[in-house]
């Protein structure tokens, strides 16, 4: 039986309830979420604003030249686009493969005692910020790959490849490449986790019947059923590896050449406008590093929505179109 | 039609082969596991043994000393690090959370959608791009470094973080429990306030501590804002010291003194960090079971 | 096709109309494949099987019929140590194949399953392979890789799995481009291209429509002559309809094992008169 409470017999229904608490609080919710596109806006418009003057004195040769003489007040970005690009391929070279690795241990292999500890020591590396990585670059990554690995690498047969020539100073581009593949391991880890796990059990069990080893019940119904969704992880590691600043500055040597050897030192977009931002004494000099903040951030914005888009279209893949 | 007796049996060695493949893939799976996780070892392992040696109540309390001196402190970037922490929250916490509101409460799937899109966007965006857009923004027009120039760009890089996570935990919150405000008669504000933001509480809070783990520890956005200072800071339109920025300027610098207080002040850092981390996890414990 | 009959009636047709001749002067001289002695298994602390006795003939069309949760799923996933793919199980007892102790300590699962192959509910060929890289597939995993026999036996197996005419001339279209139907007859082609003495098939046409459960089933009789096949279905004019014997389970425990006609016809337990006479399952 239902007994409707009444809190009062005679409250007109048409009563005038105040509605402007109702609205305002609806239109502040609507404002903070509009302070988002707000935001994209504002970091779009002061870049453009900034790097106005460096467009139109250098135009699109901007990108391609090599020159960066604050005596001169002459700039080109094309050493800070080649670093920013190399330092991060290479992180990805070596991230995605021990990400992916990691990922397959731990979702194929690992015993369910062993999984959550690992797991929790691999978020704990998401967490240490860039500039510890970059102290811990300095002191301790640098000086081992001057002193041991470089010295090795180079006497060995890899020292013919024009890779590894030239001199050693230890913070070089192999140094950048390194200190950021340790930063996005744990979202590359992270995120092809999710992927295996992803994949139905079906495909492992149909590849176990017909006799396949461990191994091949992974290489067969498990990796290549996620092969896109990994490519869609590296693509958003790649996204975090183009932004990352201080780690990269401290070990990577601040120099903006652009050489073949990964033993040289480099010089990233971001590591640009770090060291030089607060010394810039010119319009044109500010404005040239305004316009390497424009250039990082198109390319960073670019990749992370390519990326974004492949793995929306993969959360709806999946378990297959059987009819 | 070929009958049975077609069977084949692959050689001895070939299966072993395999088995023994399978194996060796295995191992080095796992070794790449250790590879992955060794990094972290070595840096906390850095962190403590070069770290702990330089805390000593000095490093607490005192003030930088001039250049070239040795001793002095991080007080003030400790205390700086704080204040910004709190300028962030004072922007990022109200516009993440009532953005999440928007989402989860308001908002329709095309809005939403793009929205979304959009917060992932400002997540991507490098750290150091914030910091030249704030600069331009708060510290030219006033012509000086701020230490709330320096809380805004934190803030802003905050407000991403907590809407997502904020619209998470608010999307889990049963809708029968705003029907039940409904049917009772309460006015819609206050059912998401009172009933449904106080049911998602501990998910927002774990959201906005995550957050602020997160932009702890940065230092782009800071190196053209708050800029860092010697001294004590004494407006919020002055420059302000803050942990990470020291812990840079220290660890470029020639002298082994700052060298030494550098690895003290990442140690700090990364205990302020993991406290973070760690409270979010107690809390979340009794609140899902889940992996 | 009689699907939509109430469950008694149809039994009674299906023996009469396309059932399994079987006859039972021949039972003494069939040989066996599986030889099973006082078989159990546990997931964890619950028992799944108790004590299963059972002989499984060769060459001949063998069902396990019973309610949900009876142990017929387990129980054949147990003929290929499949279930050891879940942690935590345990078995006890004896389980031969064709003499060969299929638990003993040396033994690799992984051989047991090539010759003890397995075709599964729902379909599920390899999503990036093509038709004949999926049929081929276990024959490369074993190192054949002569061009000409994976041909002989590619159209082999597509052929003895009534497929063949259907797509010899897509075979480089991917596997899951197949209806469903199709990609189930696949996976057995894929099953059936190692030659394996045995065909395991834990239901294969509860997620197929009616024509091609026929289909299907038209193949499992055609496999008859050279396969040992053991079937799980929880469909029993299914079971009546293609199988020479069928054995009951219920709660874990093998309750009737006989001629399929004798099960359907004149079960000696009143456990299996009730299940197959439709008042309970």
């Amino acid at each position: 039986m239902s007994q409707s409470v009444v809190l009062s017999e005679t409250t007109p229904l048409t009563a005038a309830t105040s509605r402007w608490p109702d609205r305002s609080f609806r239109w502040l919710a609507i404002g903070a979420a509009f302070m988002i596109v707000v935001l994209i806006v504002l970091v779009g418009w002061q870049l453009s604003r900034g790097a106005h003057l460096a467009i139109t004195t250098f135009g699109p040769g901007f990108l391609a030249s090599s020159k960066w003489d604050p005596v001169t007040d002459e700039y080109g970005a094309w050493p800070f686009i080649y670093g920013t690009l190399l330092s991060s391929v290479l992180a990805i070279v070596i991230a995605v493969p021990l990400g992916v690795a990691t990922a397959l241990f731990l979702t194929e292999m690992a015993p369910l005692k062993l999984r959550q500890p690992v797991i929790m020591i691999i978020e704990m590396l998401a967490a240490v910020p860039s500039v510890i990585f970059g102290l811990w670059g300095i002191f301790m990554l640098v000086p081992w790959l001057r002193d041991h690995l470089f010295e090795w690498i180079a006497h060995s047969w890899l020292g013919y490849l024009p890779f590894f020539k030239g001199p050693i100073y230890g913070v070089s581009m192999l140094a950048g490449g390194i200190v950021v593949a340790i930063m996005i391991l744990p979202i590359v880890t992270s995120i092809s986790r999710e992927i295996l796990r992803s994949v139905p059990n079906l495909q492992r069990e149909a590849a176990y019947a017909l006799g396949a080893t461990h191994w091949e019940v992974i290489r067969i119904a498990v990796l290549s059923y996620a092969g896109r969704g990994i490519f869609g992880a590296a693509i958003l590691g790649l996204g975090r590896a183009l932004g990352e600043t201080m780690a990269v500055t401290m070990v990577i040597g601040n120099r903006p050449e652009v050489s073949a050897s990964l033993f040289a030192p480099g010089y990233t977009l971001a590591s640009a406008i770090a060291n030089e931002f607060a010394e810039a004494n010119s319009d044109l000099y500010l404005s040239s590093l305004f316009e390497l903040g424009l250039v990082l951030l198109l390319v960073t914005l670019l990749v992370n929505t390519v990326a974004q888009l492949m793995m929306r279209t993969l959360t709806g893949q999946g378990a297959g179109k059987v009819k | 039609m070929t009958t049975a007796t077609d069977t084949f049996e692959p050689s001895r060695a070939y299966q072993t082969w395999r088995k023994w493949k399978s194996h060796g893939m295995g191992l080095l799976l796992g070794l790449c596991a250790v590879a992955v996780m060794t990094p972290l070892f070595l840096v906390l392992y850095f962190l403590v043994s070069k770290g702990a040696s330089a805390l000593d109540w000095n490093f607490f309390t005192q003030l930088p000393k001039p250049t070239g001196e040795l001793g002095g402190g991080m007080a003030n970037a400790i205390v700086g690090t704080l204040m910004l922490l709190g300028m962030a929250a004072v922007i990022g916490v109200p516009v993440g959370v009532m953005g999440g509101v928007y989402l989860a409460e308001y908002g329709s799937d095309r809005a939403n959608y793009w929205i979304r899109f959009a917060a992932d966007v400002l997540n991507g965006i490098p750290s150091i791009v914030w910091g030249v857009v704030v600069w331009a923004l708060l510290v030219v027009p006033f012509k000086t470094f701020s230490a709330y120039a320096g809380g805004v760009a934190l803030g802003f890089m905050m407000i991403p973080l907590v809407m997502r996570t904020t619209e998470e935990v608010l999307i889990l919150v049963p809708q029968s429990y705003r029907e039940a405000g409904l049917a009772l008669g309460i006015a819609r504000w206050k059912i998401i306030t009172v009933i449904v933001i106080k049911a998602a509480l501990k998910g927002i809070i774990t959201g906005i501590l995550i957050a602020t783990a997160r932009i702890a520890g940065e230092t782009a956005p800071l190196l053209f804002t708050a800029l860092g200072n010697n001294y004590w800071n004494h407006s919020l339109s002055e420059p302000v010291a803050a942990l990470p920025l020291q812990i840079y300027n220290y660890a470029i610098s020639p002298y082994e003194d700052w060298h030494r207080q550098a690895w003290a002040g990442a140690l700090v850092l990364m205990v302020m960090i993991l406290t973070l981390n760690i409270i979010v996890r107690v809390i979340s414990r009794g609140h899902n079971k889940s992996n | 096709m009689a699907d939509v009959v109430p469950a008694k009636l149809s039994v009674q047709q299906a023996m009469t109309a396309g059932g399994a001749p079987s006859s039972s002067k021949a039972m003494a001289e069939e040989s066996i494949a599986f030889d099973i002695k006082d078989f159990s298994m546990w997931y964890g602390a619950r028992q799944a099987l108790y004590d299963v006795t059972i002989r499984i003939p060769a060459k001949k069309v063998t069902a396990i019929i019973g309610p949900s949760g009876c142990g017929k799923s387990t129980f054949i996933r147990a003929l290929n140590r499949m279930h050891e793919l879940t942690p935590g199980t345990r078995i006890a007892g004896d389980l031969r194949l064709f003499g060969d102790n299929l638990y003993g300590p040396e033994v690799e699962p992984t051989v047991v399953r090539r010759r003890v192959g397995m075709v599964f509910q729902k379909s599920n060929p390899f999503p990036t392979m093509s038709i004949a890289e999926n049929v081929l597939v276990g024959l490369r995993l074993n190192g054949l890789t002569q061009k000409d026999f994976l041909r002989q036996r590619l159209e082999e197996s597509l052929r003895m799995a009534a497929l063949w005419d259907e797509v010899k001339d897509t075979l480089g279209r991917p596997g899951i481009s197949l209806s469903g139907g199709q990609q189930q007859r696949l996976c057995i082609a894929r099953a059936l291209a190692v030659k394996p003495e045995i065909l395991l098939m834990d239901e294969p046409c509860s997620a197929l429509d009616p024509i091609a459960t026929a289909k299907v089933e038209e193949l499992i009789h055609s496999l008859r002559a050279n396969y040992t096949v053991v079937i799980v279905t929880h469909n029993m004019q299914q079971a009546a309809r293609c199988s020479d014997k069928t054995a009951f389970f219920y709660m874990g425990k093998l309750i009737e094992y006989d001629e399929t006609r004798a099960i359907f016809m004149n079960p000696a337990n009143p456990q299996t008169e009730a299940y197959v006479s439709g008042r309970f399952g």
